[in-house]
């Protein structure tokens, strides 16, 4: 399997561990792990950073992971990064919502690591 | 178990049912502290002592369940958590414990909207606010509305507490 550079987006730093712990147990090779505490904070980090995969929470204080979706499929050079909500927000219409914003998977909280797998996995084609 | 249902369209209003809806928040506590902390909690057959938590964590709902999920718990029972979440021992804990206690009451009310079929959908949350300290008083506005359940964590009392407006 090849490297993975990951951005991890949460307001919570414990779930942003967790999330980094559950990719690693899922069997992701992770040569990068960028951490970013709601959306606006992880588009700047894109800005100088270069990764495969993003996992983003729905619910942030500054800028929600909707947003962050919506503005990612705004910048040429990050359209094509699979996005993989993380959230308690699990509703439907949420669900509906990031996927037809460019979201490629969608995950609830509470999860265990073979959910992670489960979902992350496939939108890296692995 | 017996789902509580709402028809989508337009903002539902959830009426409060605490005989289904008891066991539905015990069901969420236990299965976050199941999934995330690998611990099984028990419910305590009696109250105990009210002040015997430092840590509070609250979780607002707006939309068609309005109102606030709380968790409570003492210091070392926070650290314990955010130790199991962590994977690390609670000793080398430090401002986790706060972020751990928010996180869990964020799943917790998650998990419980989730279970009312209709209402996720019609239903927001609020980032966790922590308070530290047992020297506050909490004055509900609900109307009486409430559903509490304490458990034992690792020996440690932990209160889950909902509170909804009419």
């Amino acid at each position: 399997m090849s490297q993975i550079r990951a951005l991890i987006v949460d307001d919570s730093s414990v779930m942003r561990k967790i999330v980094e712990r559950s990719l690693r147990q899922a069997g992701l090779d992770l040569s990068s792990v960028i951490e970013a505490g709601n959306g606006a904070e992880a588009l700047g980090l894109l800005d100088s950073h270069q990764v495969d995969l993003i996992l983003s929470d729905i619910n942030m204080p500054v800028m929600d992971g909707l947003e962050f979706v919506r503005q990612i499929q705004t910048v040429e050079k990050l359209r094509g990064i699979p996005v993989v909500m993380i959230t308690t927000e699990g509703s439907e219409s949420n669900v509906v919502q990031a996927l037809s914003l460019g979201a490629k998977g969608y995950i609830r909280k509470p999860f265990t690591p073979d959910q992670v797998k489960e979902h992350v996995l496939p939108v890296l084609g692995l | 178990m017996r789902m509580t249902t709402f028809s989508e369209g337009s903002l539902p209003s959830a009426v409060f049912d605490r005989p289904t809806w008891a066991p539905l928040l015990e069901l969420s506590a236990r299965e976050v502290f199941d999934i995330m902390l690998g611990t099984k909690l028990r419910v305590l057959g009696s109250p105990t002592n009210v002040k015997d938590g430092e840590f509070t964590a609250l979780v607002g709902l707006a939309g068609s369940l309005c109102g606030v999920l709380s968790i409570r718990c003492t210091n070392q029972a926070a650290r314990v958590m955010a130790g199991k979440m962590l994977d690390m021992p609670p000793d080398e804990v430090d401002s986790d414990s706060w972020d751990a206690l928010g996180e869990i009451a964020n799943m917790i009310a998650g998990n419980f909207k989730g279970k009312l079929s209709g209402v996720g959908n019609h239903c927001m949350l609020s980032v966790p606010t922590i308070i530290v300290g047992t020297d506050y008083e909490s004055r509900s506005i609900t109307g009486g509305n409430l559903i509490e359940v304490i458990f034992d964590f690792e020996q440690r009392p932990l209160w889950v507490t909902l509170e909804l407006h009419e």
